[in-house]
């Protein structure tokens, strides 16, 4: 609709000057009207998240008496200062180095290993693929419900319950999504460049590494991003395994320290919380054109 | 899975070994268990409400924001900035206070003379900050909606508006039925999500008042990691993968009648 407008106003037509003037302040009412609901829609949406860190920045006593306003009446660190500290003796500094592990070795993990699946299953003919294919496929839209009890059964036998163990192993073994969204990658390249790769005496890991891993790069980033966001924010799995605060990922540590039944320094929690959203901005803002034609292309949720 | 499968069946809380139960798990989660009912009423009326209204906003705001205007890129990011830290914990502690009693919804209403409302508190409100919370982050579906957007020819909008066909009978007669097929694959993504949702309902509102916002999801976690049923909890997770794959296959089926396919794409 509004692209059809801008294509039939954007004719210039030979027409008397009087009326191309008046067209042009419509057109440009409607520019600064459009500006004004879509600038002001966004603000509304943003509001919540800049509320936050506007918080995390006010003195404890002017977070309630000022709730609606965005920006504080006097910068103050302080809160970051007693966020940091966290409870029990441990800091905030043990549960980003636990959640950077968990992301880090996590998405490493499972890029990598959804890699060399998605090359199996788009260039190696072998027995039963459809078959492995298909349950692949499954395991897209089973609920980590159905998953988690047997894996958590199976690690408790293993006695690695408390370990990162049962958060990372399971990366190792590559990620239905990520798989799918590679593949479908891989089949975009000519096939002749394998071939060509094998006349001069590459087998499939020659093939791998030196012709579809450089090709597949823009996959591989997207796959990492969405790795990296998804591991970040997970709470599910670490709220599971985690039983030891000193093992805490950030997203189990903020939730203990927001506990609605001992809670009380709320400038601090802001503080933590809108710490723990820097990385996720940082990344969205950096890789934001993969996110954006990942989403597009591949339909993934965010 | 498998060992999934035959948990449910039995009676686990892993330190002794499972006992075989047969179905005793399903004919108490049917017909005892008026937390597992309580459960399913929660989660299907969550679902029927904001999967659409989610749906209907990220449409909306892809329109808007498809054109060739300066900004939008700026635009774009900025409203898809919400769904980027969608299911933090950060960000559910964060609308646990903008609700709260002393919350920016409050303070607003107060502004406009309204006496403060305990939206967390109030059983019949509770719910509603759950789902406004998921309209909020409807930043995948509209970017999806937006790539969608960008295949119409612009010439059939054109032609239309030619033949005299006003902004509304375009939308409905060439957008919407050129979009379905895009329609169609968000409305299946969003429903199976919302089925999922667990970390969102443990934060804000922690299953209650009463229970009124005890999502599947989060009542399964709380039989098996904090009652240790395991046997019960597999159960539940068998029957909500089969509901999943039965609503799946069921908008497929139905799909036909509303989803539009080219005749270029429908091979």
């Amino acid at each position: 609709m509004a692209r059809a407008w801008a294509v039939t106003t954007g004719v210039r037509e030979p027409t008397a000057p009087t009326v191309s003037a008046a067209r042009r302040r419509r057109e440009w009412l409607r520019t600064v009207l459009y500006h004004a609901v879509v600038a002001g829609l966004g603000f509304v949406m943003l509001y919540p998240i800049l509320w936050l860190f506007a918080s995390s920045f006010k003195a404890p006593a002017e977070i309630w008496t000022d709730v609606t306003s965005l920006i504080p009446r006097r910068f103050t660190p302080q809160n970051y200062v007693t966020g940091w500290a966290g409870f029990g003796r441990i800091t905030f500094a043990t549960f980003y180095k636990n959640s950077l592990i968990y992301a880090g070795v996590g998405t490493v993990a499972a890029v990598m290993s959804s890699a060399i699946v998605a090359y199996g299953f788009a260039r190696i003919r072998f027995a039963g693929r459809g078959f492995w294919f298909t349950c692949m496929l499954l395991t897209l839209m089973l609920p980590v419900q159905v998953v988690i009890i047997p894996q958590y059964v199976f690690f408790t036998k293993l006695h690695l319950i408390n370990t990162f163990y049962p958060l990372l192993l399971p990366r190792f073994f590559g990620m239905a999504f990520f798989v799918f969204m590679i593949m479908q990658f891989i089949r975009g390249i000519p096939k002749e460049l394998d071939e060509a790769a094998e006349i001069d005496g590459c087998n499939h890991f020659g093939i791998f590494f030196r012709i579809i891993l450089p090709l597949i790069r823009p996959a591989l980033i997207t796959a990492a991003i969405f790795s990296f966001y998804w591991t970040w924010e997970d709470f599910l799995t670490p709220l599971v395994y985690l039983n030891e605060p000193k093992l805490y990922t950030i997203s189990v540590a903020l939730r203990s320290f927001a506990d609605p039944s001992a809670a009380t320094d709320w400038g601090a929690i802001f503080a933590m919380s809108a710490l723990s959203l820097v990385p996720v901005f940082l990344v969205f803002i950096v890789f934001q054109r993969y996110l954006v034609e990942g989403i597009a292309t591949t339909g993934m949720k965010g | 899975m498998a060992a999934s499968l035959y948990f449910a069946f039995t009676d686990y809380d892993i330190l002794t070994p499972p006992r075989w139960i047969g179905l005793a798990n399903f004919q108490r989660m049917f017909f005892d268990d008026a937390r597992y009912l309580q459960s399913v009423t929660v989660t299907v009326v969550y679902v029927a409400i904001a999967v659409p209204l989610r749906l209907a906003f990220a449409l909306a705001v892809a329109m808007l924001l498809d054109t060739a205007r300066h900004g939008v890129s700026v635009y774009r990011a900025a409203y898809y900035a919400p769904s980027v830290v969608a299911g933090s914990v950060a960000v559910a502690v964060m609308w646990r206070q903008v609700f709260g009693t002393q919350g920016v919804i409050n303070a607003g209403l107060a502004i406009l003379g309204v006496p403060p409302v305990k939206w967390l508190g109030d059983p019949d409100l509770a719910i509603w900050t759950l789902i406004t919370l998921a309209v909020w982050q409807f930043g995948s579906p509209m970017l999806i909606f937006l790539a969608g957007l960008r295949q119409i020819p612009a010439e059939l909008s054109e032609a239309a508006a030619l033949d005299g066909a006003g902004a509304v009978a375009r939308f409905f007669r060439i957008t919407l039925p050129l979009l379905s097929p895009v329609t169609f694959f968000n409305l299946v993504m969003q429903t199976i999500a919302g089925f999922m949702v667990f970390t969102q309902a443990f934060i804000v509102t922690g299953g209650g008042p009463m229970d009124t916002t005890l999502f599947y999801a989060l009542y399964l976690y709380r039989r098996a990691f904090e009652s240790f049923q395991m046997g019960y909890a597999s159960a539940m997770a068998w029957v909500l993968l089969v509901v999943v794959a039965l609503l799946t296959a069921l908008l497929f089926k139905t799909s036909g009648r509303w989803v539009f396919y080219e005749a270029k794409e429908g091979r």
